[in-house]
């Protein structure tokens, strides 16, 4: 067939430019102005300045490694909670009883609604209610949340877990779904108990979704923002403050766009490591199987 | 026949089991929203006095949502996020289904280049483009719905076109080839015969847009400027700074904002688990 090269510069070009526009070229120029004392305010100068930035990043300004702690902490337990309970939740609702896909379906609902949504919702859960049920019950520690850095952390975590475990859910019924029926079959002649069967032949096949479902978590909590400025607006004292909420408040809070920029690019080296890391496990599983 | 009966007494035990778990875990997901609803029916003084029970005569009240409704402009903002919403997924399926089937089809070192340009692209998170976008944006006159629709483009284009280029690999040329013979050109050939053998992926896609796009706050925050033309997701974040602690208001506003895409889900259930299960493995 005979293929013309203005075709193909003719269907790719509208994708093409509004991607170079829009990504491209602020990528290219975000690079240059991490290098510079840009505040964001129209008309003022931009100077070069090196690498300070940078060197600001691990000196001047402790917040960016402190929102690192925070974001990173919270990633390790957010995986594990959003995993576990997706997978249970996904053993449960595979199973033949009724209202199996009523629950399916409320579980997963959560995920629906945007992240501010969550937020604020959860930000009323936590204030309100558990205060109110603290003063009917008498346990303390439902008490004060969101106002310590402790309660701030699992309040995150849970509207996390709330938001994300039906995800994981999905992810984990459709892998699930595709272990043929005789395998278990076979399994149960032979006498297997359902934790064997579990142990024996369920996780095992499970593994690639386990994959897919720690890395997709893993990128969603690191770069969690609406949830984060929703619910605890990265306080008390910006000790809930997670990385893209950090990058946000340099810029828009300080009017350090240059400094913000520095981190932000800091920011997507870590986000990248991260991706690569899936490609490189992800791949070696493919090559296992 | 005693074991027989064993197992069959076995068995409903763990279906009762499984029930009762799954209505415990049921109450324990919709809590949040149960709350929510509840509240949106009583006065300030009701959500202060008791904030678990259900409302009574003095503290039950109708007024709240017509107040919200009309506090969020409703009408407006929803309006604004819908067509929002519905062009820029449109146009993300146009121009990102044309751009990957000629770098499918195309098997040159400058169309793997471009592919591979994309793909890498959506490792980029957004806060490392946002501050130079914003910073010429206004520059170049994009600080308006219109810009805001085409940065959706340029943002949405990566993950749409990898997963096109993934399902048009699939598609055998022969088809197109053929079509060729009989006279089709380029145009007729992409929207007579590859568009509809690209159903399915498409409306995946488009899941996932919608679902993105109606709930994006921060673009939005940074990009439109003027009262008219602020989505749902913007009305609502200055409503709450706005109405802080007036719990009365912002119960039902949250649950206003929510009925939309409960409706949609609703509507669209099939599709959106199909969309988030490829879109997941992919």
């Amino acid at each position: 067939m005979k293929k013309s090269k203005w075709r193909f510069w003719l269907f790719l070009l509208p994708a093409f430019i509004s991607f170079a526009v829009v990504v491209l070229i602020p990528m290219l120029i975000g690079f240059f102005y991490a290098f510079t004392d840009w505040n964001g305010i129209v008309g003022s100068g931009i100077d070069f300045v090196g690498v300070r930035n940078f060197i600001d990043i691990f000196t001047r300004d402790d917040s960016f490694l402190h929102a690192f702690g925070f974001t990173a902490s919270f990633s390790i337990c957010a995986v594990i909670l959003v995993n576990l309970v997706g997978f249970l939740l996904a053993l449960l609702v595979t199973q033949q009883f009724k209202g199996a896909t009523l629950l399916r379906g409320i579980f997963f609902m959560p995920n629906l609604i945007g992240g501010l949504l969550l937020g604020f919702t959860w930000q009323f859960i936590f204030v309100s209610i558990f205060e109110a049920l603290s003063k009917s019950t008498g346990w303390s520690f439902l008490s004060g949340w969101l106002s310590n850095p402790e309660t701030g952390f699992i309040g995150l975590l849970i509207l996390t877990v709330w938001q994300l475990s039906g995800y994981m859910m999905i992810v984990y019924i459709a892998q699930i779904q595709q272990i043929p029926e005789s395998v278990k079959e076979a399994a149960r002649i032979d006498g297997a108990n359902g934790w064997e069967m579990l142990k024996g032949i369920i996780l095992p096949l499970m593994m690639p979704a386990f994959t897919i479902g720690l890395f997709l978590s893993i990128s969603n909590s690191f770069k969690m923002f609406d949830q984060n400025l929703a619910l605890t607006q990265g306080g008390p004292y910006k000790s809930t403050e997670m990385l893209a909420l950090n990058i946000y408040n340099s810029a828009f809070g300080a009017n350090e766009f240059g400094f913000a920029q520095a981190k932000a690019i800091v920011f997507m080296i870590l986000v990248a490591a991260i991706g690569v890391t899936q490609l490189v496990i992800t791949k070696k599983k493919e090559v296992e199987m | 026949m005693k074991m027989e009966a064993k197992r069959k007494d076995g068995k409903r035990a763990r279906k009762i089991a499984y029930t009762l778990t799954g209505i415990l875990l049921g109450c324990l997901f919709l809590f949040p929203i149960y709350i929510l609803v509840l509240n949106s029916f009583k006065n300030t003084k009701g959500i202060f006095t008791d904030v678990i029970g259900f409302p009574d005569a003095s503290t039950f009240t109708s007024e709240n949502y017509p107040n919200a409704f009309e506090a969020l402009d409703y009408i407006r903002s929803f309006g604004n996020s819908l067509w929002i919403t519905v062009i820029s997924t449109l146009l993300i399926l146009l121009i990102s289904s044309m751009a990957a089937w000629v770098l499918v089809r195309y098997k040159t070192k400058t169309s793997k280049f471009i592919f591979l340009l994309f793909a890498a692209a959506m490792l980029i998170p957004f806060q490392c483009v946002m501050l130079p976008l914003v910073g010429f944006a206004s520059r170049i006159h994009l600080m308006n719905p219109a810009g805001l629709v085409f940065m959706y483009m340029g943002f949405g284009t990566s993950m749409a076109i990898v997963m096109f280029h993934g399902f048009i690999k699939n598609i055998p040329e022969e088809l197109e080839e053929a079509a060729t013979i009989d006279g089709c050109n380029s145009v007729q050939l992409f929207f007579i015969i590859v568009i509809p053998l690209m159903r399915t992926i498409l409306v995946t896609v488009a899941v996932l847009n919608v679902m993105w796009i109606w709930n994006d706050y921060l673009l939005p925050s940074l990009i439109i400027n003027k009262v008219g033309w602020q989505t749902l997701p913007l009305k609502t974040y200055l409503f709450f700074g706005q109405f802080a602690k007036r719990w009365d208001l912002a119960s039902s506003g949250l649950i206003m904002c929510m009925i939309p895409i409960v409706i949609f889900y609703l509507f669209c259930q099939k599709y959106i688990v199909k969309g988030i299960t490829d879109g997941a493995i992919k």
